[in-house]
């Protein structure tokens, strides 16, 4: 998908992180607004558990663009837009009536596998929560973490 | 309304593949509710600590969907009176508002000399001058405020972990935007007006 209008970004290249996608219909509507302005200002916390997170839906990347900078967006807005829809398709994520995406968020771990989505009533701007919680469950104690916590440990007493 | 549940991939290659919804996990939308309970002596309360209605916003001063709920939030004290406690808690959205975490302060530190309330009143009816902090501390002075140890407080942003604290708090109990309303604990999904909040007040007790 389109970043820029000439950057793509592909699913692939975002592994190996903690990524939330959050499919929205449309740039400029207010809910949209507010929703993206909350996620833009819940990036510290976003951050604190190395998530990543890029917004997608079927506007062009100029829209994209102006849409970023009016609101001060920190983080990539993709563009879904040609095929129209094709990755919202794909996560089961488009209304084929109104031909946007639908208000649904996903958060992958860092292998790329879906370990929590929701979609948002029609209207309702879903806030933070959900991710942050999934975030949380996803970061459980890892042999990784382990190790590191060791090393730490005993660096500070050696 | 329903809400799709969550959908879980297992695939072994990694990839993001859906499966459908299974029928079992289908439930009826839940509105989020506060996970930050109301707390006497840190949360500023309006009407009796201990009334059975309990009415929480979190509110930007600069926000101007907030200025128009505030009359509105009036009425619904007028109405309900001293069966309501109103809890005003702090969601500066600073990244489209630049004075919103400087209004904030401004509140904080009339509330540290037990004025929070004409603060938040002064503050939303006058957001046309939001801009110019001069107002508010005029205002503090008529009120016989110590306005210079509220200046020194605002320019050492003693209260910004306190404010940062009620934006994370709102943050984990699905604050979507501002104003959000949470009736006796619910989320308030619908509009932020008197009639509807009055409605949802005394029904979901």
């Amino acid at each position: 998908m389109k970043s820029t209008p000439d950057q793509k970004v592909s699913l692939d290249e975002l592994r190996g992180q903690p990524l939330i996608m959050a499919f929205y219909p449309a740039d400029w509507s207010p809910v949209c607004t507010d929703q993206l302005s909350l996620y833009a200002m819940v990036m510290p916390e976003f951050k604190k558990y190395g998530a990543n997170l890029v917004a997608i839906s079927v506007d062009n990347v100029w829209s994209h663009i102006a849409f970023a900078k009016d609101r001060k967006l920190n983080f990539p807005l993709l563009s879904d837009f040609e095929p129209k829809g094709k990755v919202s398709q794909k996560f089961g994520a488009y209304d084929y009536k109104i031909g946007e995406s639908m208000r649904a968020l996903f958060v992958l771990d860092e292998k790329g596998v879906v370990r929590w989505s929701y979609l948002s009533p029609y209207g309702v701007n879903p806030g933070a929560d959900g991710i942050l919680s999934a975030l949380e469950q996803l970061k459980g104690p890892t042999p990784e973490n382990t190790n590191r916590e060791l090393e730490s440990a005993s660096a500070s007493t050696g | 309304m329903l809400a799709r549940p969550p959908v879980r991939s297992k695939s072994k290659s990694g990839k993001t593949l859906l499966e459908p919804a299974s029928r079992k996990s289908r439930r009826t939308y839940q509105p989020p509710r506060l996970v930050v309970s109301v707390t006497p002596g840190r949360d500023h309360i309006a009407g009796p600590v201990n009334a059975p209605l309990t009415l929480v916003e979190y509110g930007d001063f600069q926000c101007p969907y907030c200025g128009d709920a505030y009359p509105e939030v009036k009425q619904v004290q007028t109405v309900l009176d001293s069966k309501l406690r109103f809890v005003y808690r702090h969601f500066p959205m600073t990244n489209v508002h630049e004075y919103a975490m400087l209004a904030a302060e401004i509140s904080e530190a009339a509330a540290a000399q037990g004025r929070f309330w004409e603060m938040h009143d002064f503050l939303f009816e006058h957001q046309d001058t939001i801009g110019d902090p001069g107002q508010a501390f005029a205002f503090a002075d008529s009120l016989g405020l110590d306005i210079q140890r509220m200046q020194l407080e605002v320019a050492q942003h003693v209260y910004q972990d306190r404010i940062r604290e009620d934006f994370l708090g709102g943050v984990r109990s699905g604050v979507n935007g501002t104003p959000t309303f949470y009736v006796n604990g619910v989320r308030h999904d619908g509009e932020p007006v008197a009639e509807s909040l009055i409605e949802a007040l005394t029904s979901t007790h």
